[in-house]
């Protein structure tokens, strides 16, 4: 069996972590908010956690089956750990760090990395973008059959996250092992991993590819967790063929989805305009609204109208000359607009 | 009223001050420095050197070599009863040293727990150098011990799982990861359990007695000396001084391992590209 075969069962303080998964030869992001479990899950793959029933399994090698008594301790498991905060030894050089649990072709890691000028110095010396190449050569020198990734990109700077993000899925793509990472974030999941599943209180409530989870997600926290907006409101359906959603705070919006009683409208930012006057377009969903707030975010805005986020580019929130407090209208069509159930 | 305080406090650390130091500085005035080494030729002198320096050798290798794997386990397992053990290695810490004469005396005496046993493989520890050894151990260990326990607890356990992670066993962990990282505070710990047990006065005249160039220690011989030779009493005195001088230094200077654990990950650092 290739790849990465997963399926336990581990209590934490309030719930259980329990799921099963399958990762081959890809990379597969868990996310979640934290708490989750997310670390206690590259933990129980690791063998650093020992879960109270499960299997888990690498390439047909069995590393924990708890109905057979298998439990291999982590230095016997095949895998490459990269620590959220990279836990690099701070007594020990860049090459001795690399070479710590393999010594064999160190000086080509170092190479391939760029760091081979940074062997001698000490992880204190390095920028955060260096300690994680280091980080990551030293989690490949033991040549391991499956790489678990703990926020890669967390403990970067903002400015240096993307550029990393972007040389971290070139690795893993040369690489073709099976990654299991796990993040808060569902940008650096959805920018590195093939398939996300979202993990809440244990368990895996969606898996499938960023675009799938972010079009159509299975509950409101997913909705939210992929950056969707979530309004609240009762559906019912039309004879148009469109369901029309009465919001709490009054007024309509409508969907194409079929769905009735208690519904959350999800919408993501990229999918609102912002206008000063109702468009004579053919969006059908308009909410009138102060603008709340103006935040740039790289070559965007984003903006915030009553209960949406819209995103803007920087150009066109210029050229209408959007003022905080002013009322505005926020479209979006009824193809674009979602709706999960509410409990 | 303010500046009546001020005054207060500073009179206050002055006299403080006086008292402490002042017996000190006394040791040194009565003969000159050479006139005082002269006196440590003295054969009670040179044999007390001698008796304490082997015991406190042989008593500070067992200290380290079952102190620092008791304390590595007691850093990084947490297990039930643990606040308790840790409690029954501080109690010698407080304990007073009659007291902990007594107890030997009573687990290790001829006629104690353990007395009988030993009776019978031949072996008579009171009044031995081993007696000694064994009045150092149980006063100085948890010296050494509860520093070492703080500086395990200040590995990062990151890094010891990190290590596990890249193949290497618990035991290499344990000496490629644990003991550097906690090597500061471990010698830290050792220099002062070192100066306790050199100092070993109570537990060692009660359960080793003083038989010159047995049993007798420096602080014994000073003991000893007092009504005989003043002289020689106050060089061995002196002795001690300096090397509790020279300990407290040590400790001192060794600075905190604290540079270790907090230099990552979010600190700014020069970045070497530049």
């Amino acid at each position: 069996m290739v790849g990465l075969h997963l399926d336990l069962a581990l209590p934490l303080r309030t719930f259980r972590l329990e799921l099963a998964l399958d990762v081959g030869g890809e990379t597969v992001a868990v996310a979640g908010p934290s708490g989750a479990g997310k670390s206690t899950l590259l933990r129980a793959v690791a063998g650093l956690a020992r879960p109270e029933r499960g299997r888990i399994a690498v390439e047909g090698e069995t590393w924990l089956d708890t109905e057979r008594g298998i439990d291999l301790a982590p230095e016997e498991r095949s895998v490459g750990f990269l620590f959220q905060d990279y836990a690099l030894f701070p007594h020990l050089t860049v090459e001795e760090n690399v070479a710590f649990g393999s010594s064999n072709g160190v000086g080509e890691l170092l190479e391939r990395f760029g760091i081979d000028r940074l062997a001698r110095a000490k992880p204190r010396e390095l920028s955060g973008g260096e300690r994680q190449r280091v980080a990551l050569a030293r989690a490949l020198a033991r040549r391991p059959r499956v790489l678990l990734l703990d926020e890669p990109t967390a403990a970067l700077d903002a400015h240096t996250r993307l550029s990393v993000r972007a040389e971290l899925h070139d690795l893993l793509g040369e690489l073709g092992l099976p990654v299991l990472l796990v993040t808060h974030d569902f940008e650096e999941a959805a920018s590195l991993a093939g398939r996300v599943g979202i993990l809440v209180e244990g368990r895996l409530v969606q898996l499938g590819r960023p675009t799938e989870l972010v079009a159509a997600p299975a509950d409101p926290f997913v909705a939210s967790f992929t950056g969707g907006n979530l309004i609240p409101g009762v559906a019912s359906r039309r004879e148009s063929g469109l369901t029309e959603v009465a919001l709490e705070t009054g007024g309509f919006l409508y969907s194409v989805d079929e769905l009735e009683g208690r519904v959350g409208v999800v919408v993501h930012p990229w999918e609102v305009s912002v206008a000063r006057e109702v468009p004579a377009d053919s969006a059908l969903n308009h909410v009138r609204a102060p603008l709340l707030s103006l935040a740039p975010a790289g070559n965007r805005v984003r903006a915030r109208v009553g209960p949406l986020t819209a995103e803007l580019t920087a150009a066109s929130a210029e050229r209408l000359g959007l003022r905080t407090g002013e009322v505005v209208v926020a479209s979006f069509k009824a193809t674009a607009t979602r709706l999960v159930p509410l409990a | 009223m303010r500046r009546l305080f001020d005054v207060s406090l500073g009179l206050a650390t002055a006299l403080l001050l006086a008292f402490l130091v002042l017996p000190l500085v006394a040791i040194f005035t009565r003969l000159s420095p050479l006139e005082l080494f002269a006196q440590l030729g003295d054969p009670v002198a040179v044999d007390a050197l001698l008796v304490s320096l082997e015991t406190s050798l042989v008593a500070h290798a067992f200290i380290l070599l079952v102190g620092t794997p008791a304390a590595y386990l007691l850093a990084t397992r947490r297990f039930r009863g643990r606040p308790l053990v840790l409690t029954l290695i501080e109690l010698p810490l407080v304990l007073p040293p009659a007291v902990a004469g007594i107890a030997l005396l009573s687990a290790f005496g001829a006629s104690g727990l353990l007395g009988g046993a030993l009776d019978v493989l031949g072996v008579s520890v009171a009044l031995t150098p081993a007696a000694v050894v064994l009045a150092v151990v149980l006063v100085a260990s948890p010296f050494y011990v509860r520093q070492a326990v703080a500086s395990f607890e200040a590995v990062d356990r990151n890094l010891l799982d990190a290590s596990r992670t890249l193949g290497v066993g618990p035991f290499t962990t344990f000496r490629r990861v644990a003991l550097p990282l906690a090597g500061r505070g471990l010698g830290a710990g050792s220099t002062l359990a070192f100066a306790r047990g050199l100092g070993e006065f109570g537990a060692t005249i009660m359960f080793a007695g003083s038989i010159q160039g047995r049993t007798q220690t420096l602080p014994l011989a000073i003991y000893a000396q007092l009504g005989r030779d003043f002289d020689v009493a106050l060089a061995v005195g002196a002795l001690l001084v300096l090397v509790s001088l020279v300990v407290l230094l040590v400790a001192k200077l060794v600075p905190s391992w604290s540079d270790f654990t907090s230099i990552w990950p979010f600190r700014s650092v020069r970045s070497a590209s530049s």
